[in-house]
């Protein structure tokens, strides 16, 4: 057990906790931020992405102590900007949810990549979203979504 | 009034992207148990005996003894135990759960259980049928013996994995005698129907719930019936509420999936260089147990002439038991083998006789009006000329597919052509299904659906919605349709085999124009609609003969590759489809099914690598299974004909399982453009490309 200190959806929490303890679980479990997927268990998917620092990562892999000091966002959190209501605009329009399982993952995944690319071209955003499996849509609508998002969103990111 | 095909924002796509979605792994309720399961560690071997250590308080095993009625899953046969007594046939089969607060003692738990068993020798391959069906049309015989040449090749398929991104679960609780169960889920009935069995039960007794569904492809429609049993089980004995998810491994070891399958194809070549004849010898492996896989073979078999009409056929084939994980349900259920099969035998036959592959097709593309493979008829117009010249327009593929063909090993590009019958095989509509659907009007005159067809990303929600409002002339959102409940929705039959829309859908609309006949605002008001088969559609299953499908959806499908000279690593260059689904629904929804379909199909065919080694899935996490990625997908182009089918809603057929079942032959037939060698199994990977250039 150790105390971990981490910012959580904009709120400073501390956390007595093993630091070997996956973050994905903690997220779930102990604050029922269920937005977070597990699709896989081994970092392949990306259904269990969140913003650590800004930055994808797998939460199904990354031990709770590795956090220490740093800010996440899930998808809860995220939900509630202006970013996340342009790309889900964008994810309407352009028919890129199906069965929604990945769905959060591949939002989270846009974020990360806009923020670091704010006007990526297809090829950057196959790149970007490369972590994140889908099997309904063939990705195409997904990929479109992501692109039109940046153009609407332009200057958010 | 609006063209039913625009479309609109989909009804559950807003909670999808905000995480609010609830999933059956994000339900929790009060005072829930988790349980696990203790599986087999042997393909085929007896159990002498199982020693369990002794359990903490208020941790439970549960077993084949707590069963209180008999010990199979209703399916089809009863030859699916709920938990293995003394015999286990395949590597993981289920023996019994461990039940309790915390997932760590439960491991725990189940390290310490130990499990003697005498090892027997377990069957790999195909000697023990367990079905085996037959038919003829025409005389092939006198075909063969007239031949001027005959022509043989065989074709294998490999497994393929589903693959919905949720993995498998259901929760459940009880209440007295009543077992309610909420699940990932297809088909609400058939798990209504599994419980009710292995609890011998009173029907009110059992209530199935649909979770949001995470992807399902067939992988939810007969499986989580198991699970279902096994959790009543333990809902009867422990009395508390109890939650099952399977982990990513433990899903792809133990679920069912893709049958793998061995089809001989043989033609005659009469004196005009025509083919006179043709016959199909097909096997699956079943896995352990049948399960689904008679009806897996006999779609198989009916699509043994795909999309062409060939006068002299004989078309046998058998279910075989390996000691392997049971095979079922996956979209395209039988087709996607045998059309694999059938287009690649088409373009080899052409090769062998020195015919151009087109013009040969062409010549024996079926036509309205034709006999279909089991001498029932394509009543329909058939527009798949059209939208052949259509696809071959959009992708160029005349001109490509000569440039490619002599220019060494680098691009290619393979054109299928498909047919997919739409809903059930023969008369499971009419005999087993008989579906009932009901729309309920309130005094606010709002409508509500019953139904259990299940939204498990295909749309249906919305679909089903944008039927009944256009219908009545209301707005979308005075149509309600919840996931189903089977205390309140009648059986519509499972969401399964392209059926929703058509024949679900179509009794929802005949619903619907009953309620707009009987309107008066602000009262309540209940009709129903049950399905009957049209008079025309006569089938006999014994001998294989009559319209196996009442409607079929069309397709075309073109998938450009380039193929490394070095590595032989295959690029996805552009994919292009054209469809006929009779009237889209929706049209970005189709497109959205069309886009996801292919890619599942062309992955089948040149990607998703599964085997098992002594019956041990040895692809079981998707690090070792290889499913496209976006830096896979090419850029897609779909274009949907509208060829109106009479008795579907605004002429609507069946779209899901269509879109995948050309996948794989049209990227076979890339390959084989490029590499210039016949390519006779799937998945084309590059160790099989590098034998075809070496022996091929």
């Amino acid at each position: 057990m150790a105390s971990i200190k981490f910012n959580l959806n904009n709120k400073e929490t501390v956390i007595e906790e093993s630091p070997t303890a996956r973050l994905l679980d903690i997220l779930r479990d102990k604050y029922n931020f269920v937005g977070v997927k597990e699709g896989c268990g081994e970092g392949e998917c990306g259904a269990c992405a969140v913003l650590m620092d800004g930055k994808i990562v797998n939460s199904c892999i990354v031990p709770l102590g590795t956090v220490e000091g740093k800010s996440i966002i899930t998808i809860e959190e995220f939900s509630k900007s202006k970013r996340h209501k342009i790309l889900q605009e964008s994810f309407e329009e352009e028919g890129a949810v199906q069965c929604g399982f990945c769905t959060p993952g591949m939002l989270i995944a846009s974020e990360s990549l806009l923020n670091q690319n704010p006007h990526p071209t297809d090829e950057e955003i196959k790149i970007g979203l490369s972590g994140n499996l889908c099997r309904c849509t063939g990705y195409n609508m997904i990929i479109k979504a992501v692109k039109s998002a940046a153009k609407k969103g332009d200057g958010l990111w | 009034m609006k063209d039913i095909s625009s479309s609109v924002n989909k009804v559950d796509s807003v909670i999808k992207m905000s995480g609010e979605a609830k999933y059956v792994s994000d339900i929790k309720i009060d005072g829930m148990l988790y349980a696990k399961t203790v599986r087999s560690e042997h393909a085929k071997a007896v159990i002498k005996n199982i020693s369990l250590p002794e359990l903490p308080e208020g941790y439970y095993f549960v077993d084949h003894t707590d069963i209180p009625g008999k010990n199979f899953v209703k399916i089809i046969f009863e030859d699916m135990p709920v938990f293995a007594v003394d015999e286990v046939n395949y590597y993981g089969e289920p023996i019994m759960l461990v039940v309790g607060e915390d997932k760590n003692v439960i491991t725990d738990i189940i390290s310490k259980i130990e499990i003697t068993y005498d090892v027997k020798t377990p069957l790999f391959e195909n000697t023990n049928s367990a079905i085996d069906y037959h038919f003829k049309k025409g005389d092939s015989k006198a075909a063969f013996k007239n031949a001027k040449k005959i022509i043989s090749h065989d074709y294998h398929t490999g497994y393929q994995e589903q693959l919905y991104i949720e993995p498998q679960g259901m929760i459940g609780y009880i209440e007295g005698k009543k077992v309610t169960l909420i699940g990932s889920i297809q088909c609400p009935y058939y798990v209504k129907n599994a419980v009710i069995s292995i609890l011998e039960s009173e029907d009110n007794e059992v209530r199935v719930q649909q979770a949001v569904v995470g992807g399902a492809f067939g992988g939810k429609e007969e499986f989580p019936s198991l699970m279902a049993c096994q959790l009543a089980v333990a809902l009867r004995k422990i009395k508390k509420p109890i939650k099952l998810i399977y982990e990513r491994e433990e899903d792809m070891e133990v679920t069912t999936k893709r049958h793998p399958s061995w089809i001989h194809m043989e033609a005659a070549i009469d004196e005009n260089n025509g083919i006179s004849g043709l016959t199909a010898e097909v096997a699956i492996d079943a896995g352990a147990n049948i399960g689904l896989s008679g009806v897996v073979l006999s779609r198989a078999l009916i699509a043994s002439t795909g999309a062409y009409t060939i006068d002299n056929i004989e078309v046998r084939g058998d279910v075989f038991l390996t000691n392997t994980v049971p095979n079922g349900a996956f979209r395209g259920f039988g087709a996607p083998q045998m059309l694999f099969a059938v287009e690649m035998f088409m373009q080899h036959i052409a090769k062998e006789i020195g015919e151009d592959p087109l013009e040969l097709r062409l010549k024996y593309l079926a036509k309205q009006g034709d006999p279909t493979s089991t001498q029932g008829e394509y009543r329909d117009p058939i527009i798949m000329n059209d939208m052949i010249q259509k696809a071959m327009e959009m992708s160029n593929y005349k001109s490509k597919v000569k440039e490619y063909e002599n220019q060494g090993v680098s691009k290619g590009i393979g054109m299928s052509w498909f047919l997919h019958g739409c809903g059930f095989t023969g008369s499971g509509e009419a005999n087993h299904i008989k579906a009932l659907v009901k729309l309920e009007k309130d005094e606010l005159d709002q409508v509500t659906i019953l139904i259990a067809a299940v939204d498990m990303g295909q749309g249906v929600q919305t679909t089903m919605k944008k039927i009944v409002s256009q219908i009545l002339d209301i707005p979308l959102d005075q149509v309600i349709y919840n996931k189903p409940d089977t205390d309140f929705v009648p059986d519509s039959g499972p969401t399964v085999a392209s059926r929703t829309i058509m024949v679900v859908g179509g009794l929802v609309a005949r619903a619907a124009r009953q309620l707009k006949d009987k309107w008066v605002d602000g009262e309540k008001l209940l009709v129903s609609e049950r399905y009957k088969q049209p008079d025309y559609i006569k089938w006999d299953e014994d001998k294989f003969i009559g319209d196996a499908y009442p409607a079929y959806s069309w397709g075309v499908n073109i998938v450009e590759v380039e193929v490394c000279p070095v590595t032989y690593q295959v690029t996805l260059k552009g994919i292009w489809s054209v469809y006929d689904v009779g009237k889209a629904i929706d049209e970005r929804i189709i497109m959205g099914q069309a886009d996801g379909g292919i890619l599942q199909g062309v992955g089948y065919g040149y990607l998703e690598v599964m085997n098992h080694e002594n019956g041990r899935i040895k692809h079981k996490n998707v690090t070792d299974y290889i499913i496209p990625t976006t830096g896979d997908t090419p850029p897609m182009e779909t274009f949907l004909m509208d060829n109106p089918y009479p008795l579907g809603p605004y002429g609507a057929k069946g779209a899901g399982e269509l879109t995948l079942v050309g996948g794989a032959p049209a990227v076979a037939l890339a390959i084989e453009n490029a590499i210039n060698k016949k390519v006779k199994k799937i998945p084309v990977t590059p160790e099989y490309i590098m034998e075809l250039m070496k022996n091929g």
